[in-house]
């Protein structure tokens, strides 16, 4: 063999173990930190963590049933807050977005997903906590849903673009104007892409904590309506893992598990519903 | 003759690219009238001028008057809209409604401009199919998916679409050119039927196609329109010689 054969071979065996040996680092990252969890959580995921209020410090056992429904009320706000804007700017940017303003609206977009989420939940504080002074579900809900704003843009654009142009001009050769044409053509072609774009979006901001911490804050008992302060599962994990109780940090597994369980299926369920390939 | 459409010094462009180059034809009404022309030389870009689809396509101009019967399209005030419900257009590939029913498809058009009630749909779905030749084949299957028929009937399918909102003429953009040659014979043997209550008009790069079809024939060239006349002197005693050098195969 040739030398420069050889070199290229070398080479090409070199490449070849380091990317798959990244690709193998990031799927055991995952499972390592699965298996973790996994392993601490399943002992303290029982009845009562999925139907009992957290018991007064000091006294062990309760459970966290406060924190999984307000994770619920968040993400129910949060999504009737982020997934219309964020939807209808997505159909603005694919169906009439050209030039400068649509640009704009881009890296706007681009922009806010970069904004750290700790300075949304300041954004939420000022506008809603300090004013009525008073920490809310509201607050917690808007912080969560201005986060889901830029990936609706960027996903719905991005489906939505995804439909062919033969199939908008069957519509308008049709007679259809353009709100039909988008409404009744092209956002049915696209919906499972749609929907798909809004499960990965729930599933992105439900484990998030800075922007609750001062916005929902927590709660003990039950939050009734949306102006009080709720409890969450990553305030909980947070609050429960740096406490010195041993029940706490059990318990604080527990909900880290059942957080990432649902992210896990939320993504999975994204997953199947994604339009399988098809030739156009 | 009975004239159902008349493009007037028609000139289209892409950017600052001339593809249409101020053509003048009459259209005849309940006739097939074919304009054919080497790729390129305009002919799409030319009927999409006819129900204003050209101008969906960014940086799309169109200078001209098209005359419906006494009307100018392209008049100021008149909506691309309404054009286009007058004006029907069948594409070069077969574009079903992707989560759309055979049924749907059809009914598409009628529902979305606000026709509700069932027998009246049952019925112009019906019709529409028949007069696409697609009934018989589809009866049984108007809750399939559009996208599960072959190719050429779903081709058949945007024709039975594009009937059923009663265009008063119907543009056809090469229908056959993604097409195997049973499938263009159907559709051949379809505007022949359509033509006795429809004004057909046609482009297609497939000179027999024309030749077996038409009425009368336009050779399009470099989006200048070289020769029009009746589809049987164009092919047999053409008065221009470029037009003969096209038809013979000497270029094209």
């Amino acid at each position: 063999m040739t030398r420069p054969m050889r070199r290229r071979r070398v080479a090409s065996a070199l490449v070849f173990g380091v990317t798959a040996g990244c690709a193998a680092l990031t799927v055991s990252t995952l499972f390592f930190l699965l298996g973790y969890i996994v392993w601490h959580g399943i002992g303290g995921l029982n009845w009562a963590f999925f139907t009992q209020l957290p018991k007064p410090v000091g006294e062990l056992g309760g459970g966290m049933v406060n924190a999984i429904v307000g994770t619920a009320k968040l993400l129910f706000l949060a999504t009737a807050i982020g997934i219309p804007i964020g939807c209808f700017g997505g159909i603005y940017l694919a169906e009439f977005g050209h030039g400068r303003l649509a640009f704009l609206v881009r890296y706007a977009a681009d922009v806010l997903n970069g904004v750290p989420s700790i300075v949304m939940g300041i954004f939420a504080y000022t506008l809603i906590v300090l004013p009525m002074r008073q920490f809310s579900a509201l607050a917690g809900g808007l912080a969560l849903g201005i986060m889901m704003i830029p990936i609706a843009v960027r996903s719905t654009e991005e489906f939505l673009k995804l439909v062919p142009l033969s199939v908008r001009e069957a519509a308008w050769a049709l007679g259809l104007p353009e709100w039909k044409t988008i409404a009744f053509v092209v956002i049915p072609a696209a919906y499972r892409g749609l929907l798909t774009g809004i499960l990965l979006d729930v599933a992105r901001v439900a484990g998030e904590t800075a922007p609750l911490l001062f916005t929902a804050f927590n709660n003990r008992v039950w939050s009734h309506g949306w102006l009080e302060p709720i409890a969450s599962l990553p305030v909980m994990i947070y609050t429960y893992s740096i406490a010195p109780y041993d029940d706490w940090h059990r318990q604080a597994w527990a909900a880290a598990l059942v957080l990432m369980l649902f992210v896990l299926v939320v993504n999975g369920g994204a997953r199947l519903l994604l339009p399988r390939r098809r030739a156009a | 003759m009975d004239v159902a459409l008349r493009a007037e010094r028609l000139s289209a462009w892409f950017g600052s690219t001339q593809a249409v180059q101020a053509v003048t034809l009459q259209i005849a009404r309940h006739q097939v009238t074919a304009i054919i022309g080497p790729s390129g030389c305009g002919k799409s870009t030319f009927i999409r001028c006819l129900n204003r689809m050209h101008e969906v396509i960014p940086e799309a101009r169109v200078e001209g008057a098209v005359w419906l019967d006494s009307e100018n399209l392209y008049a100021d005030g008149v909506d691309p809209v309404d054009v286009r419900r007058r004006v029907g257009m069948v594409f070069q590939k077969p574009n079903p409604f992707p989560t759309m029913t055979v049924y749907d498809n059809v009914a598409a058009g009628l529902r979305l401009n606000g026709l509700r009630a069932r027998p009246e749909l049952d019925r112009v779905v019906e019709e529409s199919l028949r007069l696409a030749a697609l009934w018989d084949e589809v009866k049984d299957k108007l809750r399939a998916p559009g996208t599960s028929l072959s190719g050429g009937q779903q081709q058949r399918l945007c024709i039975a679409r594009a009937l059923a909102v009663k265009p008063e003429v119907l543009l056809m953009d090469e229908p056959c050119s993604a097409l195997d040659p049973i499938a263009t014979a159907k559709i051949e043997e379809l505007l022949y039927q359509l033509k006795e209550r429809y004004t057909v008009v046609l482009v297609t790069h497939n000179m027999q196609q024309a030749a077996r079809v038409s009425d009368t024939t336009g050779f399009l060239l470099m989006g200048e329109l070289v020769e029009f006349g009746p589809t049987g002197k164009l092919f047999t005693n053409p008065s221009e010689p470029r037009t003969e050098a096209y038809i013979t195969g000497r270029f094209g």
